[in-house]
């Protein structure tokens, strides 16, 4: 869907992009993450067209990106803003049809989208007359009204209040299940895991780390597990397959145990020692969150 | 293209829709006629005071007995009460004036006017000059003179210019031609600003207002500068286009109600017919539009580097110069030497011709010259409104930067 390839990008001062490549496959929900001022907005405008990149490339559907590719891409910029003075109903309509609708069928898909999110009653109604949550609303409505292919949000979630965030989210989700691939950016990590498919990390104008967020965890792995069991607390000889990392006890007689496996062993080991001496709860793999990965991977990078 | 045509679109629209934009079509033309009506006004006032006087005479010289006209709203009356007497009747009436002229009045203040309340000018000045009137002919009597051949060689000169062209002579009222163009000089200056401000402030709300990169994800920057330019320029010519028929149709209605006198009106008539209408309109739509799209780039470049109007004090000055400078020589200078050197070379410089040309459009400058000012007009209003793509493009994009001329001519050069 889109590729992106070897893009290098520089301003007077500082460099926002060196070398950085990604690909984002049809359907995906794409996940740009990094610190603030790492180069995401830089990426984002110039897949928008925005700004051009110093060198390299970027590939849309197999073609070399150029104006054509407007229309089938939704932009929702991280600095938000619409015409205050202007009515809503009339600036959405305006803005699909900079975005080559018809006046027609944006007017249609206005009232749906209005009605969908309970909007219907801000038709007339000027930006200024808004709250910054229900702007916020309208704005992406804005952004995804052309039905485009590709939609890309900058910083989706930052000022939603809980609730609208969970729409919006479900509705990104929504149009995602009909076809949409989805890149977004964030620095906020909680979404990440729920919602993308795949992701790239960029630190300090570098892409440092990129691919299936499944994949990248299980990279990340310690070969570490979780085990709670019920019963006589265990004292762990010599012999065990692994070595106690933590050791906490629970109401009901039960206990947690955080532990790393010795070289060579697995989980059936772990669980072909403790069967015989106990009764056991459950067994799982830790996995890194990405928060855990991001934070690491951005410190050793370095990040002041 | 198509893209261009809708921001023009909503430029134009949301702009004509505004209050303010109805309200200055109409007010325009009426402040021109009311100020029409006050002129004239004040002008018939001259003539006659506003209520009907009665003016006592007492004249002891005994020069001016019966000699003194009614005007419409002025009685004189000979009287031979005693001051006191009159003075006292004075008090008591308000419209009553007393005109007092002793035996020997040659002295400069022996002749008095007496009133209640300070007499009007209009009515002093038309006292005296009938009283002059009477002296002099008084003393052309007494010293013989014919006044019936005085009156025959008086002389009543007005010169009557006539151009000499090779179509033949042509009866032109250069008063009238200048009085028409500076108008328009002025109106073109006093539009370039007004529009060009307005392009700039749409940059500027457009940046503000962070909707700018939502629009540059759909179109380029150029179009939507283009799109803004031009719809704001359609604004000013419907408001032109409005008041030029709005004040036809006044002046038809107007001359309907004055039609009472027909001197007057064919007079004017007269006038309007000697002025070249034609040619100074084609020259002030001309200068309008090129003039204006040439600022009104300078003005968006502006827009863009700024992150708010208070910012914009410090571009403002260098960019309105040559135009405020042309303009003050204009209505002092160089229409009394419309020819010389400076009025030439401002009228050809695109920054200053728009007002310049103008002025010297009734003294006919040389062909050559005006083909030249038009060449570089279209020639200056393609390099600015290259220029100031180049900076707005980046422009519009940064954000709490403090933009100086340096950084303005940096941006020119980032590549794309």
């Amino acid at each position: 869907m889109l590729s992106i390839r070897n893009i290098v990008k520089q301003y007077a001062g500082h460099k926002a992009l060196s070398d950085v490549s990604l690909e984002v496959e049809r359907g995906q929900v794409y996940g740009l993450l990094g610190p603030n001022g790492a180069g995401k907005t830089s990426l984002i405008r110039i897949i928008n067209q925005i700004t051009a990149p110093d060198s390299g490339e970027v590939y849309f559907d197999g073609q070399k990106l150029n104006q054509s590719h407007i229309e089938r891409i939704g932009y929702l910029p991280e600095e938000r803003g619409l015409y205050k003075k202007m009515e809503i109903g009339e600036q959405m309509i305006y803005l699909a049809r900079l975005k080559g609708l018809s006046r027609a069928d944006a007017t249609a898909r206005l009232k749906h989208w209005f009605a969908k999110l309970e909007m219907e009653t801000w038709w007339k109604k000027k930006i200024e007359e808004l709250s910054k949550g229900m702007q916020q609303k309208a704005q992406f409505v804005a952004t995804v009204l052309h039905e485009p292919d590709l939609i890309i949000l900058d910083e989706p979630f930052s000022g939603f209040d809980p609730v609208n965030a969970e729409i919006i989210k479900n509705e990104i989700l929504e149009l995602n299940e009909k076809g949409a691939t989805i890149l977004f950016s964030t620095h906020r990590m909680e979404s990440v895991e729920e919602l993308c498919d795949a992701i790239a990390l960029i630190n300090k104008s570098h892409k440092i780390l990129d691919g299936k967020v499944k994949a990248i965890r299980h990279s990340y792995t310690s070969e570490t597990y979780l085990v709670e069991y019920t019963g006589a607390k265990i004292h762990f000889s010599d012999t065990a397959p692994f070595s106690v990392l933590s050791e906490t006890e629970g109401d009901d007689n039960s206990h947690n145990i955080k532990l790393k496996l010795h070289q060579g062993n697995s989980a059936n080991d772990v669980l072909h020692y403790l069967l015989p001496q106990t009764r056991i709860n459950m067994l799982q793999e830790v996995i890194p969150s990405m928060h855990e990965i991001f934070i690491q991977k951005v410190k050793q990078t370095g990040h002041e | 293209m198509n893209k261009v045509l809708l921001i023009i679109q909503r430029e134009y629209i949301t702009r004509v829709r505004k209050k303010a934009f109805i309200v200055m079509i109409f007010v325009v033309p009426l402040l021109i006629l009311g100020m029409g009506a006050v002129i004239k006004m004040v002008a018939s006032n001259a003539e006659e005071p506003d209520s009907a006087s009665v003016i006592k005479v007492k004249d002891e010289s005994g020069l001016f007995a019966g000699k003194l006209h009614n005007g419409k709203k002025i009685q004189f009356l000979p009287t031979t009460q005693s001051l006191p007497e009159i003075k006292k009747e004075l008090i008591n009436d308000e419209n009553l004036l007393a005109l007092v002229i002793p035996k020997n009045f040659n002295s400069k203040d022996s002749i008095q006017i007496l009133s209640k309340k300070k007499p009007g000018f209009a009515l002093t000045a038309g006292i005296e000059k009938q009283m002059n009137a009477i002296v002099v002919n008084d003393g052309m009597i007494k010293n013989h003179i014919d006044t019936a051949v005085l009156h025959s060689i008086k002389s009543d000169i007005s010169l009557n210019a006539i151009e000499v062209t090779e179509k033949g002579d042509n009866k032109s009222n250069i008063g009238a031609n200048i009085a028409v163009s500076i108008a328009c000089a002025i109106l073109i200056y006093l539009s370039l600003f007004i529009y060009g401000a307005q392009v700039m402030r749409g940059v500027i709300e457009e940046k503000t207002s962070r909707i700018i990169e939502v629009i540059i994800s759909s179109v380029k920057p150029f179009q939507l500068m283009l799109g803004k330019i031009i719809g704001v320029g359609l604004v000013g010519l419907t408001q032109f286009g409005a008041w030029i028929i709005l004040s036809i149709i006044s002046t038809k209605i107007a001359g309907q109600t004055v039609g009472s006198t027909p001197g007057g009106m064919m007079n004017a008539l007269a006038v309007l017919q000697t002025i070249h209408f034609g040619k100074i309109l084609v020259c002030f739509l001309f200068y309008f539009l090129t003039g204006y799209l040439l600022y009104s780039a300078i003005f968006a470049a502006v827009g863009s580097a700024v992150d708010s109007e208070t910012e914009t004090q410090q571009f403002m000055f260098p960019i309105t110069l040559p135009l405020l400078f042309t303009y003050i020589l204009s209505v002092s200078v160089l229409f009394q030497a419309p020819n010389s050197a400076l009025a030439v070379w401002l009228s050809i410089i695109p920054f200053t011709a728009p007002v310049a040309m103008m002025v010297r459009l009734p003294f006919d400058p040389p062909v050559w010259q005006l083909a030249l000012s038009m060449v570089l007009m279209v020639a200056g209003f393609l390099f600015t409104t290259y220029v100031a793509a180049r900076i707005y493009r980046v422009g519009v994009l940064m954000y709490g930067k403090k933009a100086s001329f340096k950084e303005l001519s940096k941006w020119f050069f980032y590549k794309e």
